[in-house]
């Protein structure tokens, strides 16, 4: 069908880089059946013995437990529950030391056995295959199964996937000098292993199931292939043995010659791969309903009287087992008792270390059998070790780089994609423990980036509470800002107001009526504003030539006296200046109906000449024909004559920069502020009389009398504050000159 | 019980560093017994002198330097060191050129870098190169085979020529050096080179006495052979790897055909150029100093290949008859760069051997 599946029917493999030929001692320990064991006195079951997460506890201190009752649950898909591995009494739930090269103590569920070996009840799921695949998956996980191979990865989450699978790979390599355990697990256990492999089979719907068994245990094929020759897609393969052809990637690489790319994992490519130990865990919770309560365990080395395989029960002191195989204490100088094989394992912190699902073989080497660790000599370079790194590392760089600190070099050699087999260490002439730098290196550059990432998110925090201040200072700066203008406005606004009568009062002085005006002839007043609107309309189209270089300013300009003016009438509580609104809107009718008029014989922009109109309508031109207290009227006539004045100026000013109508768009901004503060300032230079001047403003509605006298002070007042302003802008005028220069 | 914890893995082979030291220099025994039997007993005494001179050396450094001077003599390396250079010195050259040359080729080539594994260059070939910029007199006064010299060479001579330079009946070393027909004998390598340089061919050169051949071979042939069969003991016991003397002879050999196929006349056979000198046991035993050599196979290859490179160049267009000492120094600069250019392909990096199954299998399906 495909190329890789006929060279493995041919046995014709790859082959992967590096490895090394251990001596195998095998058969130190496989020449018997694997043997039951005893009870313990205590069973010693670690909440976590997987990789992943552990579950909560189940049951409590004092409580009577069956044997395969489950001691924790959990929600946590990375969570496998750990079970009671005989009946009898949880004596203590409390720290232990713990089945890791550290030995760190962990929480551990502590077991009295009561010999009576009384199973809960079981479920098995015999008939699997009608069941949804949720379920089994289900049930694999309340079984407790993770992998047995070594690193414990939790099974169901393996076999859960909802990935396309092409192969499954059962690991029955077991390439680790003096191991057995899976050796004699598929002689003896081949079918059910077998029917393990169907389960897993059935779950994940492969094209093909490949058995890969080294080729050193020949009686462990031929039970796998009696056991599975009747499936046409499980081929039983023989695999050349060289260290370490049991690693996922490894075994990957020799039966397809094709490596998982890094940062995959092999079900990424259609592969999953399971250990021979973890199908036979498969069969047992399946058909016999039997969670993972046990497993084969090696019992080797020299310094073993009778090394043997045996079924251990999970929680079980080594030191119980190392009575069964016979340990003969004079046979070790320095005691050591390694877990795992001497390539990977490690060595017992204690003897009340426990069996765990990943412990598959006790090591007790004699004195010569296993030499300790002897003087580390320097690196001469002879490259042994990259020719024996199955991962094409450059082990002696990543030495170098690890032992001098150098995290982020040894990084960029791949530190990472060290599996730490040890065969680097395992060549190495100058005896230096290279595996043990790595370990080192890796456990320093996890801190580091731990550290990094916890450093990283307090710095976003700081950042982000920097941002949050300065927004929030923005913020109020902003609000500040606008509560000035607001300020302003309002000021400019009575200013506007105050001025407004102090021109008028101007104006009438310069005109011949104006004494008649002054004494409170309301009929001539209005006679007044009237050509005084026909003026201001004359006048704005007078200005416009002048100012229809830039309409944009001019529109602005009309806003920005619409806003000025809309206070008035807005935010002007008093009556009589809604009054004085109403009038204006008559004005500013009638005010354009004069510009309309006048329009055909001034020039252009029709635009600039409506605006003007708007801007003169909106300066609240005052109807002499309602009966208003005179001087309101006189105050919007005045305000009128302000705003043309403001008007001129401006567009002099304009003329004067010389700017174009987008520079004089944007130009205009600090126009109306400057202007603002002039009409500011006057109140300012008002002070020295400011009873004469707030007074018009603050009792105009209270009394005609104090008013009129108010207006005549006014009057004065508002030449001077005239004079002042003008001088005020002619200084902002050469101000505004030069900076457009600049 | 308290155990005793230990890092894996626990297992190991069985060959230290002193012991692939002691290994080569097994393995050079053959070529030392040969030269000896060749050209007199000079070489033996210089191995002698340059020993005890380098671990002297090597122990008083160490001293300075408070390290643990019993493992790191143990690990026979200094030995190492001072054997090849002794065999690369001629055995007329005064003592005090092996005594400069070992000295030079511990303190500063070695230890100075660090120790064992630091060193940049090969000691024994930097120690040699200096003597020869320093001493070319002493350190050309290769002897005739005492064969075909005129005069005795019996070890009393040979040890009052070192030593006095003079041997007991009074010849000077250049006495000494004479041929049968009188002639100061210069090495083939040697005598090729001025022939050339004196508008000969390469005919005439061979004509020269020192291309008598005995039992079948000139001596110089038998002694590189000798080295051949220590270094393929080598091979075969794994000390080395193939690819630095394969590629380092392979390098020389394609060269010099091609020069010998162009002009017979005036560039020597291949052959000649393998057998001549020291090119043999400078690819078994010099260039495959693994501290300076380059470490990738790759890398090795290419290294030993730059070597007969630069042999080869320098023996037809420099100024020395030979070239192993200068070539070796050559590349052992450029090691850094090769290493770093020929890092292997880690595991799944390698996008041409990384898994494509998905579409294989889609085509499959």
């Amino acid at each position: 069908m495909n190329s890789i599946i006929d060279r493995i029917k041919q046995n014709r493999l790859w082959d992967f880089a590096g490895g090394v030929h251990p001596k195998q001692f095998k058969s130190l320990s496989n020449k018997h059946e694997i043997a039951e064991v005893g009870l313990p006195e205590t069973l010693y079951i670690p909440l976590k013995q997987h990789i992943g997460v552990e579950g909560k506890l189940n049951v409590g201190v004092g409580d009577k437990v069956l044997k395969g009752q489950a001691l924790t649950h959990s929600t946590n898909p990375f969570a496998v529950p750990i079970h009671a591995s005989t009946s009898g009494e949880i004596v203590a739930i409390d720290e232990h030391v713990s089945a890791h090269p550290s030995g760190k103590p962990e929480t551990t569920v502590i077991l009295k056995p009561d010999g009576l070996e009384k199973w809960c009840d079981l479920s098995p799921l015999s008939d699997y295959q009608t069941l949804p695949k949720a379920t089994v998956v289900e049930h694999l996980c309340n079984a407790g199964i993770s992998g047995m191979g070594g690193a414990g990865f939790p099974t169901h989450i393996k076999v859960g996937s909802e990935k396309p699978i092409h192969y499954l790979v059962i690991n029955g390599i077991e390439c680790e000098p003096y191991i057995t355990s899976d050796d004699r697990l598929m002689r003896e256990h081949a079918w059910q292993v077998r029917q393990g492999i169907d389960v897993l089979m059935h779950l994940l719907q492969p094209e093909f199931a490949i058995i890969a068994i080294e080729d050193n245990k020949p009686e462990a094929i031929q039970a796998m292939q009696v056991a599975c020759q009747d499936a046409d897609n499980y081929l039983v393969t023989s695999v050349p043995t060289k260290y370490p052809a049991g690693g996922e990637k490894q075994l990957i690489e020799v039966l397809t010659g094709q490596q998982i790319p890094k940062d995959k994992h092999p079900i990424d490519v259609g592969i999953v791969m399971q250990n021979v130990g973890t199908c036979f865990a498969i069969a047992d919770a399946v058909f016999a309903g039997k969670p993972l309560i046990q497993r084969v365990v090696t019992l080797t080395g020299k310094a073993l009287k009778a090394p043997q395989n045996v079924w251990g029960l999970i929680g079980t002191p080594i030191s119980h087992l190392l009575e069964v195989a016979q340990y003969q204490a004079k046979k070790q100088k320095a005691p050591r008792v390694i877990i795992g094989g001497p390539m990977m394992g490690f060595t017992a912190a204690s003897t009340k270390v426990p069996i765990v699902k990943i412990s598959n073989c006790l090591l007790v080497p004699a004195n010569k059998e296993l030499p300790l660790p002897q003087d580390e000599m320097p690196c001469i370079r002879c490259g042994a070790c990259a020719d024996a790194c199955p991962a094409g590392l450059l082990p002696q760089q990543l030495y170098w780089h690890a032992k001098s600190g150098e995290l982020e070099k040894a990084q960029a050699f791949n530190l990472a994609d060290c599996i730490e087999c040890g065969a680097c260490a395992f060549v190495c002439p100058s005896n230096i423990p290279l595996v043990h730098y790595y370990r080192t290196a890796k456990a320093d550059i996890k801190i580091a980036q731990e550290e990094k990432e916890k450093s990283d998110r307090s710095k976003a925090r700081f950042n982000a509470r920097q941002e949050r201040l300065e927004r929030e200072k923005q913020e109020r700066e902003e609000k500040r800002l606008q509560s000035a203008k607001a300020r302003e406005q309002a000021k400019a606004a009575r200013e506007a107001r105050n001025q407004t009568q102090e021109v008028d009062n101007a104006s009438q002085e310069a005109s011949p009526q104006s004494a008649p005006v002054e004494n409170k002839s309301d009929k001539v007043a209005a006679a007044i504003a009237r050509a005084k609107a026909k003026k201001a309309a004359k006048n704005a189209q007078d200005d416009a030539p002048a100012t229809n270089s830039s309409e944009k300013t001019d529109d602005n300009r009309a806003k920005e006296s619409a806003g000025k003016s809309t206070p008035e009438p807005t935010t002007g509580q008093s009556k009589d200046e809604r009054v004085a609104a109403a009038i204006a809107r008559a004005k500013a009718k009638k005010a354009a109906q004069n510009a309309q008029d006048d329009a055909p014989a001034t020039n252009s922009s029709e635009k600039t000449d409506d605006n003007r109109a708007n801007e003169s309508a909106g300066k609240s031109t005052p109807e002499p024909t309602t009966g208003q207290s005179k001087d309101e009227r006189v105050a919007a006539a005045i305000a009128r004559a302000k705003a043309r004045k403001l008007e001129k100026e401006q567009a002099a000013k304009e003329d004067a920069n010389k700017l174009t109508a987008e520079t004089a768009s944007v130009k205009e901004k600090p126009a109306p502020k400057t202007e603002v503060t002039a009409s500011q300032e006057t109140p300012v230079k008002d002070a020295s009389t400011p009873k004469v001047t707030q007074k018009p403003s603050a009792n105009e509605t209270e009394e005609e009398r104090q008013k009129r006298v108010a207006a005549a002070v006014a009057k004065a007042k508002a030449r001077k504050a005239e004079r002042d302003k003008a001088k005020a802008q002619q200084e902002h005028q050469n101000n505004s000159s030069n900076s457009g220069e600049h | 019980m308290s155990l005793f914890m230990t890092s894996s893995p626990h297992q190991h082979v069985k060959r230290s560093t002193a012991t692939i030291m002691r290994l080569v220099m097994l393995c050079t025994v053959p070529g030392i017994a040969a030269q000896t039997y060749f050209f007199g007993w000079g070489t033996l005494i210089h191995v002698a002198i340059a020993c005890t001179v380098a671990v002297v050396t090597e122990a008083c450094i160490l001293e300075l330097r408070k390290r643990n001077i019993e493992l790191a003599i143990k690990d026979s390396s200094a030995l190492l060191t001072a054997l090849l250079l002794a065999i690369s010195i001629p055995p007329f050259a005064p003592w005090w050129v092996t005594v400069i040359g070992s000295f030079f080729a511990i303190a500063f080539v070695k230890q100075l870098y660090g120790g064992l594994g630091f060193n940049l260059f090969n000691p024994a070939m930097a120690a040699y190169v200096a003597l020869l910029v320093s001493f070319p007199v002493q350190m050309t006064a290769w002897t005739p085979p005492a064969q075909l010299a005129e005069q005795n060479q019996s070890m009393m001579d040979i040890i009052s020529i070192i030593f006095t330079q003079f041997s007991e009946e009074g010849f000077s070393v250049t006495q000494m050096r004479a041929g049968i027909d009188g002639f100061t004998m210069a090495t083939p390598l040697d005598e090729v080179k001025t022939a050339l340089n004196h508008n000969q061919t390469l005919t005439e050169a061979f004509s020269a006495a020192q291309f008598t051949s005995i039992n079948g071979f000139n001596p110089w042939t038998w002694v590189s052979l000798s080295y051949l069969l220590g270094g393929l003991v080598l091979l075969q016991q794994r000390v080395i790897s193939w690819h630095i003397p394969l590629s380092m002879l392979g390098g020389l050999v394609v060269i010099a055909s091609v020069f010998y196929l162009v002009d017979a006349d005036h560039f020597a056979s291949p052959v000649f150029h393998l057998v001549s000198g020291s090119m043999i046991m400078g690819a078994f035993f010099i260039a495959t100093d693994p501290v300076t050599a380059a470490t990738s196979n790759k890398g090795r290859i290419i290294f030993g290949a730059s070597i007969g490179l630069w042999v080869y160049i320098i023996r037809n267009w420099g100024g020395y008859p030979d070239a192993i000492a200068f070539a070796v120094v050559i590349m052992n600069m450029a090691v850094p760069v090769i290493d770093y250019y020929t890092k292997p392909k880690a595991y799944g990096h390698d996008k041409q051997r990384t898994h494509s199954l998905n579409n294989q299998n889609g085509g499959a399906e």
